[in-house]
């Protein structure tokens, strides 16, 4: 039984220890916000945090998360009001939309370690993160826009 | 809550394609109108108080219901066609609710591709609403005795400004529902520049609830009682099964079983399912560690030899004797003859896979005779058409309901994973999720096929074109032997400069793996090849490529295609070179054209390319450093006609952007011994951050025109404006893609 964190729920958990978190948290828990993209952590979109630090959870297998907490996309912040959330508005960053929810998280475990970013600092940080429709120069500029405190809208 | 007797949709309707300023063609259209709707749920149009059209609905409450008929993979199509409704309505926007529509003729053509959505259904959405207005206001003229003439549709509600006097669309729909629908000559549309809507930057519908991770995509579908499926298939196209030792399989915890899909029947696989087995469990995991375990042997059938190194030069050989004339202008023959100077060239476009970041993902249920899909399809008549052909059901007893898509690009025109999903959800009694891995998308793809590709020409003292014979030669799609017409002349026919002697020819070559369309189809290698030659062209004759290219397209002119070069109707949408002349001349002055100097390692290149009716004009910043290319800047004029949604029409172009930079840069499937050797982004690699354009600067004129495509077309100029780059910044020409391996 390993027991850990989901979005600040408590969770349990009995099945095969070697499932990937992506798939707990898509087909048991429900919590489809997480995507699935490649499988092998080419992508990024399955992006979470766990315990604050950004990982790709179709590489995390629920038997490295006993004792630790997950957020998700809809745990990011309770009225979906994060910086980054308020700046990809603002800056009508999504096309299909598919890929955004591991691109926010990534960028917000960036912006966690460098509120500051540099281009470079972005390009290291999020290149990891494919986005097939090219959103990349709107993602960048949301990243900036939210680090600058300047995104306004809710 | 009141309820009102519908007006005769049937005279609506058949009034509301029969006229406009844009007409269109017929086969877009509804077609049964009148049909019963058995397959609606509640808080639809179809349940509204009043539905005028199968578009548009009203509640008493004041609600505005549009469907969206057309699928969101990315466009904004989903908030864009519905505010064409409701700027023409008056409507009030934060009272729209929009219903993604299901499967179903009466809506007209819902495949969501060839760039086509706002080309072909603008008009029927102005129509709707200018009916409906119209009926609004003559209730509220009626009802205040006043004339109808002097009432106005604003916000939501009819105003008489000469009285003060104000009724809410809701407060009338009782009254509206029983005027005369007025005669489609009789209505009148708002002039483009009285829109309060149409022309907005309107946020797309869904953002808030993609935002959250509340969107639901295909991948995202869920229903009680179903279970996950993941399928093993034969790497060969056509291969079928011979034996399967599930046992292995079956012991995986959480396997509830195997299941067998029968093949395709040959030789065309269209929309089929491809066959295979399949491990059924109780979650996507579980289904895909049993199906490593399954032991399975294939009969690999006829196309077990496909090699693409062999292929290439099969077609490139194809591409150096005669084809078939596509069209012929002149005598080429004879200018080749007497022509003093000529340059010919050769160039390659490999297999590409779409790719899109949602792999295919189907959830079906097949009860009592009936199958409900929900799935991220472009086209959910297709899912209809394939699922009752593969289970030998009606038509109309396939309901698809239609997530958003992540990304399509496509693929998902191909609904292949539906019918998969529901012929297992027959064979299981339950309903069946199919979920395609990331492998099963680069292995099992609707590939765009490769394409070789050779042009001539003669040259007069001036280094300008006389004569241009254009040789291509590509496999079919969607059946391995079927002739290359229409949707492959793309690019190829249609070359915008002014030769007096011309001609295209199309070589034959069968297919080996399946073969559809990707993101703006036969452009991607003809653009790539005529661009770059025509490039070749202005390089022997020294001259700046801008000029060049002036030059070469001559005095402006409507060039008769015959109906050739794309679908749709060439009265709307005549070729016409002074709009491609306008956007290469405003490219350049946006890209400051004239100053830019090319050489050590830093180039400009230009390229300009009508595609799906749209003119676009593209010059691209590189910077190539020890085999390394960088793209500092892209700059793209559009004239693309009538733009709904300019924000979302300049992300198309953005994305376009990346996407034809990571095709030419990188984008390549091979095939050995009929498999495809990629398999996954680490070695089908498409554009990250660091290598994609780093900004993308869009510029939108022309907006007097009928619209026209806008997902498609700014992919075709950006492969051969790179290469123009780089050979401006190296010397180095590059007539095969990819790129990447090239320049080391």
């Amino acid at each position: 039984m390993i027991q850990l964190k989901i979005n600040g729920t408590s969770r349990q958990f009995d099945g095969d220890p070697d499932m990937p978190l992506l798939w707990y948290l898509r087909d048991v828990v429900d919590l489809t916000g997480t995507k699935y993209g490649c499988g092998i952590a080419q992508c990024g979109a399955c992006t979470v945090h766990v315990d604050g630090k950004a990982l790709r959870s179709c590489q995390t297998s629920m038997k490295t998360l006993a004792g630790k907490s997950v957020t998700t996309i809809e745990g990011l912040a309770p009225k979906a009001d994060h910086p980054l959330q308020k700046a990809w508005r603002e800056t009508n960053v999504l096309q299909c939309g598919y890929c955004q929810a591991g691109q926010i998280m990534q960028a917000a475990a960036l912006l966690k370690d460098k509120p500051h970013p540099t281009d470079k600092d972005i390009d290291n940080a999020m290149s990891g993160n494919i986005c097939r429709c090219g959103t990349y120069q709107r993602i960048r500029a949301a990243i900036k826009l939210a680090a600058s405190g300047k995104a306004a809208k809710a | 809550m009141i309820t009102v007797k519908n007006v005769s949709r049937r005279g609506f309707l058949e009034g509301m394609f029969s006229a406009g300023a844009f007409v269109l063609a017929t086969r877009y259209l509804p077609e049964d109108a009148q049909a019963a709707t058995p397959l609606d749920t509640a808080e639809t149009v179809d349940s509204s108080a009043w539905h005028p059209s199968v578009y548009l609905g009203f509640e008493p409450n004041g609600s505005v219901i549009i469907v969206a008929h057309r699928s969101e993979m990315g466009t904004g199509i989903r908030t864009a066609l519905p505010m064409v409704v409701a700027e023409e309505l008056g409507a009030d926007w934060s009272k729209v609710k929009i219903q993604q529509a299901i499967g179903y003729k009466k809506y007209g053509d819902q495949n969501t591709d060839g760039s086509n959505s706002i080309r072909s259904f603008y008009q029927p959405m102005r129509v709707a609403g200018a009916t409906a207005r119209t009926m609004l206001i003559n209730a509220a003229a009626s009802k205040w005795s006043v004339p109808a003439s002097e009432c106005q549709a604003k916000d939501g509600q009819i105003v008489h400004a000469a009285s003060g006097k104000k009724a809410g669309f809701g407060e009338l729909v009782a009254l509206a529902s029983s005027q005369p629908v007025p005669a489609p000559a009789d209505l009148k549309f708002k002039a483009p520049a009285d829109y309060t809507i149409v022309g907005k930057n309107i946020a797309v519908t869904d953002q808030d609830d993609i935002l959250k991770g509340k969107g639901t995509f295909g991948q995202d579908a869920k229903v009680p009682g179903m279970v996950y499926a993941s399928i093993e298939r034969c790497p060969v196209l056509g291969g079928t099964l011979k034996s399967v030792d599930d046992s292995e399989a079956k012991s995986v915890k959480g396997v509830i079983g195997t299941e067998k899909i029968a093949a395709f029947k040959p030789p065309a696989y269209m929309f089929q399912a491809l066959g295979g087995v399949a491990v059924i469990a109780d979650n996507t995991w579980a289904a895909m560690q049993g199906r490593k375990k399954l032991k399975v042997d294939w009969d690999l059938g006829a196309h077990a030899s496909y090699d693409t190194t062999a292929y290439k030069k099969e077609l490139q050989n194809t591409v150096r004797q005669p084809g078939t004339p596509e069209r012929n202008v002149g005598d080429v023959d004879k200018a080749f003859a007497g022509a003093t100077k000529t340059h010919e060239a050769e160039y390659w476009v490999p297999h590409l896979a779409h790719a899109p970041m949602e792999p295919p993902a189907a959830v079906a249920e097949f009860k009592d005779g009936k199958v409900t899909a929900w799935t991220s399809t472009q086209n959910p008549q297709a899912v209809q058409q394939a699922v009752s052909a593969a289970l030998g059901i009606k038509q109309e007893d396939v309901v698809c309901n239609v997530t958003l898509l992540g990304g399509g690009f496509g693929r998902k025109s191909k609904p292949d994973y539906v019918v998969e999903a529901a012929m297992l959800s027959k064979q299981v009694g339950k309903p069946v999720k199919v979920v395609w891995s990331r492998e099963d998308d680069v292995h099992f793809d609707y590939f765009h096929f490769p394409a070789a590709m050779y042009i001539k020409a003669a040259l007069d003292e001036k280094g300008k074109p006389t004569a241009w014979l254009g040789r291509s030669c590509y496999p079919p799609m969607l059946q391995p032997g079927l002739r290359n017409g229409g949707l492959g002349s793309m690019g190829w026919v249609d070359v915008p400069f002014d030769i007096p002697n011309f001609r295209a020819e199309n070589g034959k070559a069968e297919g080996h793996v399946r073969i559809g369309w990707l993101r703006s189809v036969a452009n991607i290698p003809h653009a790539f090849a005529v661009h770059s030659f025509i490039d070749e062209l202005a390089a022997m004759a020294n001259e700046d490529r801008v000029q060049y290219l002036l030059g070469a397209l001559g005095q402006d002119r409507i060039i008769e295609l015959g109906g050739r070069g794309g679908r749709g109707g060439p009265s709307l949408y005549p070729l016409d070179t002074a709009r491609t002349r306008r956007v290469l001349e405003a490219v350049a002055e946006q890209s400051n054209w004239g100053k830019k100097k090319s050489g050590g390692g830093k180039g400009y290149g230009v390229a300009v390319h009508r595609s799906f009716f749209s003119y676009i004009a593209t010059v691209v910043e590189v910077e190539v450093d020890n085999g390394k290319l960088r793209i500092p800047r892209v700059d793209t004029v559009v004239d693309a006609g009538l733009v709904v949604h300019p924000d979302r029409v300049k992300a198309q172009f953005e994305g376009a952007a990346v996407f034809g930079a990571g095709l030419a840069m990188s984008g390549e499937i091979t095939a050995a011994n009929g498999r495809i050797v990629q398999s996954n982004f680490n070695n089908y690699t498409v554009a990250r951050m660091d290598e994609a354009p780093m900004e993308t600067h869009v510029s939108i004129i022309g907006t007097d025109k009928p619209p026209a495509g806008v997902g498609e077309p700014g992919v075709p100029p950006m492969a051969p404006a790179i290469c123009n780059a780089i050979f401006a910044a190296t010397g180095k020409r590059i007539r095969e893609l990819p790129i990447r391996k090239q320049l080391a």
